[in-house]
């Protein structure tokens, strides 16, 4: 370590600066020019739909994975949630996971394939086999790595080139990103009702869907440290959808009680050392200098739902649909953008969000498919009956979460409301596999798009928690779930 | 890829904000595992209808449109999933160059990449741009980081090393395994707190 670095570390530095300093592997001197740095990459994960022209472009130029054993990858986007034992309906999906297990025989890397007991949705499986680790960093040519932030580690997502490169090389180059701190304050009536959904998605609304472009978000505040795991991934999880590189939640005994025992995780004394050192370190130093620091107050807050084509589109459940001048407050772009919005979704100004039918519900992806997320949404559907005009599906995120939710009798809970219960995977968060909706059809989604076609060409999705959507579910229309609980 | 220097063109503008690349190529083309060939599901649902038949009033199928080469767009494109297929589209369509107030920053990124060159510019030049769109003709001198039109010429900021890659095209990995002492030595003696395995 050069002498410049170790002065700058006397400095006050936050959670962000110290991960980053930790895994610098080469510093341009000339840092007024902005060149990126060399950084290590601890952990390294891989999905079918991504990295087979990284692998190609390895192939080509005849080079190797340099540590495969900190390389991991699983099957998620394209998988069937149904009927696995069939051969898959479409051959492109079928040959693009065949890709992935070639490549990952051939290079020499694990593989929770289709049919293996750990496979499940990327983000969801990580943190469940302890991969996930405090301090560490992760990368995957996928965006909402920044999920594994909730962990103290630093995620983020890369392209299909920078996949490539991370493979030969396990370094990435970065360019070092401002840190963004959001503060979480109020006293959260974390009553069933409300959940860390309903807080992220409030928090898009307010900064926007490029609040966070070029920044390190860490979240902060009294009410993340009484959020369980679940919760904390679900808030980093969608730390992209404002654009911010990653998420990041600084670790505390949640954390380390939850990696105890994982597949992966270090163990016993190893990991009781490393939990001390991480205890230590792993968090901002008290007048660390963030480049921008909002707070938000969710003392009054109500279920968030979105309206529009995209996460900041969000209104309380008890909102009307928004006319577009209210929206824009005399931005141009954004009235052309709410206009084009209400004209796809097929929604009129001023009508009460709760007046508005549902057909399809979906209750999954790495935003909320854990176990906690689909207990909670149980306990909504639990004696009532799915609406005659809806169909509903629960997609739990991994393998594991299934097994789980199975053993305590969650399965049978939706199955008799009415509720398909599927295999695991990315399913209609994004419907590359046969689970899409039809055009013209509206979903009440747990997932963290709602962009144009996302869960099917000419579909309509509306964002909420897995208790919103389950109300949804039973009502068959948008419903405030806090009368319901 | 092909080095980038400088080129000139008309615009291609797309007068919407927040671009998604769930827009630039929806997921059903994702399944490829091939690196060229996107150029025909570029923006496929805006511009093609449900039976396949292209939208008039698309821009991408203005044939007078057809031989430009720089695309003039809104705030945060880009935005969204991280799928370089989003790039790989654009460049196989023939866009050289990406005009735009601001960037996400995933693509951005993949972008430098492809040969791609993503440029900001302040939005009364983008408006002026898009008021023009029409007839204006650009030049981008990637040396010189400027961007003239009109009589405007306008400098652009871009990193030493992104710059670099565009001009010569070079292979990324191949300079990285230049720093091999580097990462062997990290790998030796830093190798982190942080993971049991390492
Ligand atoms: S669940 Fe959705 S957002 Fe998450 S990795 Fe899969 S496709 Fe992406």
């Amino acid at each position: 370590m050069s002498s410049t670095n170790s002065i700058r570390h006397n400095l006050p530095r936050t959670l962000f600066d110290k991960i980053w300093d930790d895994h610098v592997v080469y510093q341009q001197s000339d840092r007024a020019k902005k060149q990126p740095t060399l950084l290590y990459i601890d952990r390294h994960l891989v999905h079918e739909v991504t990295s087979p022209q990284a692998f190609e472009g390895l192939r080509i130029k005849n080079r190797s994975v340099r540590r495969p054993n900190l390389t991991f990858a699983t099957m998620d986007h394209n998988v069937p949630t149904s009927n696995r034992s069939l051969p898959l309906v479409d051959n492109t999906s079928a040959m693009q996971m065949q890709a992935l297990k070639q490549n990952c025989n051939d290079f020499g890397i694990t593989l929770y394939d289709m049919d293996s007991p750990n496979q499940g949705i990327v983000h969801v499986i990580g943190p469940e086999l302890g991969l996930t680790l405090p301090g560490s960093t992760i990368v995957c040519g996928d965006s909402h790595t920044s999920t594994h932030g909730a962990f103290g580690a630093l995620a983020f997502g890369i392209g299909t080139s920078e996949v490539e490169h991370v493979l030969a090389t396990q370094c990435l180059w970065v360019n070092k990103p401002e840190n963004f701190e959001i503060r979480i304050d109020g006293i959260f009536k974390n009553s069933h009702s409300l959940t860390a959904k309903d807080i992220i998605l409030y928090i898009i609304r307010s900064i926007g869907t490029s609040g966070g472009n070029g920044a390190v978000i860490e979240y902060r505040g009294e009410v993340l440290s009484r959020f369980s795991m679940a919760e904390r991934l679900t808030i980093c999880n969608m730390s992209i959808e404002c654009g911010a590189r990653a998420g990041l939640i600084a670790p505390d005994s949640t954390t380390f009680e939850y990696i105890r025992d994982r597949l992966f995780a270090p163990k016993g004394k190893d990991l009781d050392n490393l939990i001390n050192i991480w205890q230590d370190r792993l968090r901002s130093d008290n007048s660390a200098k963030f480049e921008r620091t909002i707070s938000i107050d969710v003392s009054n807050l109500a279920p968030q739902i979105t309206w529009g084509t995209n996460p900041s589109m969000v209104i309380d459940i008890t909102d009307s649909i928004p006319y577009p001048d209210e929206y824009s407050h005399g931005n141009d772009g954004l009235k052309k953008a709410a206009l084009r919005a209400l004209n796809y979704m097929d929604l009129t100004p001023g009508v009460p969000i709760t007046n508005i039918d549902v057909d399809r519900v979906f209750i999954g992806s790495c935003t909320n498919s854990r176990l906690q997320d689909l207990i909670e949404a149980s306990n909504v559907v639990k004696g009532r009956t799915v609406a005659p005009n809806v169909r509903a599906m629960v997609v739990p995120g991994s393998q594991l979460v299934k097994t789980q939710a199975e053993r305590i009798g969650l399965d049978e809970v939706f199955k008799d409301a009415g509720f398909e219960w599927r295999d695991s995977g990315c399913s209609m968060c994004l419907g590359m596999n046969p689970d899409i909706l039809s055009s013209g059809e509206r979903c009440a989604s747990t997932s963290n798009r709602n962009f144009e076609g996302r869960q099917g060409t000419g579909g309509r999705t509306h964002l909420m928690s897995p208790v919103m959507a389950a109300a949804a579910a039973v009502k068959g229309k948008f419903t405030d779930v806090r009368e319901m609980l | 890829m092909t080095p980038f220097k400088s080129i000139s063109s008309k615009l291609i503008p797309i007068d919407v904000i927040n671009i998604d690349t769930d827009q630039i190529i929806p997921k059903q083309f994702l399944k490829l595992v091939q690196k060229t060939g996107y150029d025909k599901f570029l923006f496929y649902d805006w511009r093609f209808d449900k039976d396949g038949n292209p939208k008039r009033e698309f821009v991408l199928n203005n044939p007078s449109y057809r031989d430009r080469t720089i695309l003039l767009v809104r705030e945060n494109f880009g935005s969204g999933s991280s799928r370089e297929h989003a790039v790989w589209a654009l460049r196989d369509f023939g866009i050289r160059a990406i005009v735009a107030p601001s960037f996400a920053d995933i693509f951005y990124n993949n972008c430098f990449k492809n040969g791609v060159l993503p440029i900001i510019i302040n939005h009364d030049h983008i408006e002026y741009l898009f008021n023009h769109a029409e007839t204006v003709k650009i030049n981008i001198d990637l040396t010189a980081q400027s961007i003239e039109f009109d009589s405007n010429i306008i400098h652009f900021e871009i990193s030493e090393s992104n710059k670099k890659m565009l001009m010569e095209g070079i292979d990324e990995i191949g300079m990285t395994f230049n720093f091999e002492s580097y990462i062997s030595d990290y790998e030796k003696t830093k190798s982190t707190y942080s993971l049991g395995v390492v």
